[in-house]
């Protein structure tokens, strides 16, 4: 009997432990991912997109029971796209907040800027968008998910030069204009290599503060120079500036854009509609065929239900799926490590192909992908303003690279507003 | 006419035509800095609630830009004497309105500018109007509408803000009140209530100078921030409380950039810029127009 009665009492025990058991897993503390976004300033857009895209991962791993059975929390503060705030906020993630993970914000200024902290503390960090963000620091813990390679700069323009060296008759001109800033100047400092490496001879070379109202001047200058090839770099407001001064003016060449930020957002797209026939910039990733990734289609579907009501870019095809990448390898790391450590998710990003909604991504010692996957699209066949036009395929045609290729340029560019 | 010849002709015109914007920017911030003495460091992002103002009424009820900025003025009036009601009542009248004031204003910029973010989202945006993507061309001139309308309407709004000043006994006011408020309150003005209509003035002329930059380039909400320096050294430039000198300091500036991102690069044209006015200052401290 007095067994009986132990058994009964172990077993009534056992009972009152399974049953609490769940709760108190449940009550451990979420595992906080932090980071600063641009949730104001000049890149708000992008900021918003990514931390839209987030929050949309989150609820999705939460409603699976979270990340190592600990439900994930992201603690997030804005930078004001203001890189002087950046430090502060990060030591404040680390040591106040003592966030378990850290992410980088949007844009190569606000990442640069978080380095030395995330340095100081042996963090890991999974960057969002940085143009060459570890070329100073050579960082073991940094990984970015640009996808412009080893030699980012380059990446960029390489397209675009190799197929100006292929039109007939060989343009031997280029004009080189971008914003002076961090990703202006990169992107120049690569084309001048790459214009001397194909033997264009540069007859414009000119950097412009960023903030510029008008154009004009610019674009004059150009039209007089009459250039073969115009290669811009410039940020969102510079690109429409930019193109309503060559429309006004006049200006043709036989090639004209490489690196306009902006144009990849629904808004400017919108504006320009058929205006943007023929002209060339780089991009992550367009719905082209050849692009075809799974989850994707899923993935942005659910994000465009959300975009309006967020106040953030309803096309979505620029940000969003390289933060949603951004968040399925976070995933699968914690798991595969079982935990946060950061020498231990650094070894498992270092050696690792991760497959998600933007394909495979590897990462090379410096943290850049390898290899480069920086597209070349043209704008063909533009039909009216409407933004819903570049969800489909053959709006933004892949020029570069080869892999990804999915039509052929077509020249000259000229404008049509005159 | 020879390449350089052609150049110069043409980067004058761009530079008399961006100085007529700059002139209606600018405008705002020589009556309250220049004349009431009130760091408004927020002038800017009223210039991006009027680009927005004309944003909503384009794209909700199909409004022009330029109507808009008739529909604006009056509310704007209206919130320009409120806020200057609070920060006379705040610091002001306790005489800290220096520190305390330019804190305020900073704070007023970034709730114009989150209350944006929050209404509008992040997105840039832009008006439509049949005379954005038109250009009248002749001869060597070539005049794009969405910078001829902005330097029209600047110069229209200055003339009016002008004669104001000099025709009205209400505008003779708000330049005593410049001069010597106490003087003003010995002849029985209410230096206080002038203030407060020229502030109004000083709004509604921003909020004014909004839909025209939305006509010239598409707007942000935090975009204004690109303008502080430039509104700012403008009026001293011109002489601080010298409405013909914004005009003339915004031509001078508008032409400095366009002539020297033409022959000398577009990275030299804020550097010159700053170096007339800094040149200004040396030679002439008190500005080119000071009354």
């Amino acid at each position: 009997m007095k067994v009986l009665s132990r058994l009964v009492a172990g077993a009534v025990l056992l009972g009152v432990c399974a049953l609490f058991a769940e709760p108190l897993a449940a009550k451990e503390p979420p595992i906080t991912i932090g980071f600063g976004m641009s949730l104001s300033g000049g890149l708000a857009g992008g900021g918003k997109a990514a931390l839209l895209t987030y929050k949309i991962w989150q609820k999705e791993i939460n409603a699976k029971g979270g990340l190592l059975g600990r439900k994930v929390k992201l603690v997030y503060y804005d930078d004001q796209t203001n890189p002087a705030l950046v430090p502060g906020i990060y030591s404040k993630l680390l040591d106040i907040d003592k966030v378990d993970i850290v992410i980088s914000g949007y844009g190569t200024n606000l990442v640069v800027a978080a380095m030395p902290v995330i340095m100081a503390h042996k963090k890991t960090f999974l960057a969002f968008y940085a143009l060459d963000g570890n070329a100073k620091f050579h960082y073991k813990r940094y990984f970015t998910m640009q996808p412009s390679g080893p030699h980012p700069g380059i990446a960029q323009g390489e397209g675009f030069f190799k197929l100006a060296s292929g039109i007939t008759p060989r343009p031997k001109t280029i004009a080189l204009v971008g914003a002076d800033a961090e990703f202006g100047q990169i992107s120049i400092v690569a084309a001048r290599k790459l214009a001397k490496e194909y033997g264009f001879k540069i007859v414009y070379d000119e950097l412009y503060p960023p903030n510029t109202v008008d154009f004009t001047s610019i674009v004059r200058t150009l039209k007089v120079l009459h250039p073969d090839l115009v290669y811009i770099a410039s940020y969102p407001p510079d690109s429409a500036g930019m193109l309503r001064a060559i429309h006004e003016v006049g200006l043709s060449a036989k090639m004209l854009g490489g690196g306009m930020v902006g144009l990849q957002y629904a808004a400017l797209k919108e504006e320009f509609g058929p205006q943007l026939d023929r002209l060339i910039d780089y991009d992550y990733w367009v719905p082209e065929p050849t692009m075809k990734f799974k989850g994707l289609d899923t993935f942005l579907a659910k994000y465009r239900k959300q975009a309006a009501a967020a106040g953030v870019d309803p096309l979505g095809i620029y940000i969003p799926p390289y933060a949603y990448a951004q968040m399925q390898i976070l995933t699968q790391t914690v798991k595969a490590v079982h935990g946060y450590n950061d020498a231990k998710m650094a070894a498992y990003l270092h050696k690792t192909t991760f497959k998600t909604v933007v394909g495979n991504v590897k990462w090379g010692p410096d943290g850049e992908w390898n290899p480069a996957r920086e597209l070349l699209v043209q704008y063909q066949n533009i039909k009216g303003h409407g933004w819903k036009q570049f969800a489909k395929p053959g709006r933004q045609v892949i020029l570069w690279p080869p892999q990804f290729k999915s039509g052929s340029l077509e020249e000259p560019f000229n404008p049509t507003w005159q | 006419m020879g390449v350089d010849a052609e150049l110069l002709f043409y980067a004058l015109q761009t530079g008399l035509l961006l100085g007529g914007f700059y002139a209606a920017v600018s405008v705002g911030i020589t009556i309250s800095f220049g004349m009431l003495d009130i760091v408004n460091i927020a002038h800017p992002a009223f210039i991006i609630l009027g680009a927005f103002v004309a944003y909503y009424l384009n794209s909700t009820f199909g409004i022009d830009p330029l109507l808009s900025l008739v529909i604006a003025a009056a509310p704007a009036f209206l919130l320009g004497r409120l806020l200057y009601k609070m920060y006379y009542y705040a610091f002001e009248r306790h005489g800290e309105e220096s520190l305390q004031g330019l804190a305020f204003f900073f704070g007023i910029l970034f709730i114009v500018e989150i209350g944006l973010i929050l209404l509008f989202g992040v997105d840039y945006r832009f008006v439509e109007a049949p005379y954005i993507s038109t250009t009248f061309n002749f001869w060597y001139v070539s005049l794009p509408l969405r910078l001829v309308i902005p330097l029209v309407v600047g110069l229209l709004m200055v003339t009016a803000i002008q004669l104001f000043t000099s025709r009205t006994f209400l505008g003779r006011a708000i330049l005593a009140v410049s001069q010597d408020p106490g003087a003003l309150r010995l002849v029985g003005g209410n230096p206080v209530k002038i203030k407060e209509i020229a502030f109004g003035v000083s709004i509604a002329s921003a909020v004014i100078a909004g839909p025209l930059l939305i006509i010239i380039q598409p707007v942000e909400p935090s975009i204004g921030r690109d303008y502080i320096g430039r509104v700012f050294a403008i009026c001293v430039l011109g002489g601080m409380s010298s409405l013909r000198g914004t005009v003339v300091a915004s031509m001078i500036v508008g032409i400095a950039e366009a002539v020297t991102a033409t022959f000398g690069g577009p990275a030299w044209a804020p550097a010159v810029a700053f170096s007339l006015l800094i040149l200004t200052l040396l030679l002439r401290p008190e500005g080119m127009f000071q009354r």
